[in-house]
């Protein structure tokens, strides 16, 4: 499997997931968004970018209830719950911003 | 998810973090587990006490250095992490070599407490013998 990015084809897993985190630029993010006809907003990005220091400072991507609570901390409570992170991705905030932000899917993540 | 007793569980780390995959193959399934919402504990003891070694560097090894997830236990509601005092003073180690690894409490407005208790061998026998499931790593 590959995703043709910026006319590169970048390794990816069954599922969709970049093979490689160093191959993420932020246009693997709107690639992927428009194959499941998502528009990203700055609300969006403000997901992907935090998950993306969130690997940065732990080298795990975040189980969707850890996900929510920090968010909640850092970003304040109306964007800390799940309702909020769901309307962006109704794909499961987790395993879809995950995947946008290049990284692997969430560890206990089915 | 079923909603029965809350168990007392221990996960129990009793090896490197590198050379074999038990570590950090161990610490993934605290993370999965963290879903389950049990009473969940950690101890480490003999050269599973070099897990929780700060400073760790894998970059010779070319194998990825797992060791800052730890630092994410908190977040999964994973406060105590029990260190055996004699396997670390058998290893010339004292708790300031190991990561300062903290939770917060939300009961006490988000007070930062030390997750890592260094107890003795009888301690933590006592500890062991309190638990409802003990899993080894």
């Amino acid at each position: 499997m590959g995703l043709q990015v910026n006319g590169k084809t970048l390794d990816t897993d069954e599922e969709g997931y970049l093979s490689n985190l160093s191959d993420w630029e932020p246009e693997v993010a709107q690639v992927m968004a428009e194959a499941d006809e998502c528009d990203l907003t700055e609300n969006h990005w403000e997901v992907i970018n935090f998950l993306r220091s969130y690997y940065e400072e732990y080298q795990i991507a975040p189980a969707v209830r850890v996900l929510t609570k920090a968010i909640g901390k850092k970003l304040g409570k109306d964007k800390g719950n799940s309702r909020y992170l769901y309307q962006l991705y109704p794909y499961g905030p987790a395993k879809q911003a995950c995947k946008y932000a290049g990284l692997p899917k969430p560890t206990g993540c089915v | 998810m079923s909603a029965g007793p809350r168990k007392k569980l221990m996960y129990l780390n009793r090896r490197a973090p590198g050379g074999t995959i038990y570590a950090v193959e161990g610490l993934e399934v605290v993370l999965i587990g963290a879903a389950f919402d049990q009473d969940v504990c950690m101890a480490f003891v003999g050269d599973g006490v070099y897990q929780l070694k700060a400073g760790q560097d894998t970059s010779d090894s070319g194998v990825k250095n797992f060791s800052p997830a730890y630092r994410a236990l908190g977040d999964y509601d994973v406060n105590r992490l029990y260190v055996e005092r004699e396997s670390l003073e058998e290893r010339g180690l004292g708790v300031d070599d190991l990561m300062p690894l903290t939770w917060e409490d939300e009961d006490d407005d988000w007070a930062e407490k030390p997750s890592i208790h260094v107890v003795d061998r009888a301690e933590l026998a006592r500890l062991i013998d309190a638990q409802d499931v003990v899993f080894n790593f």
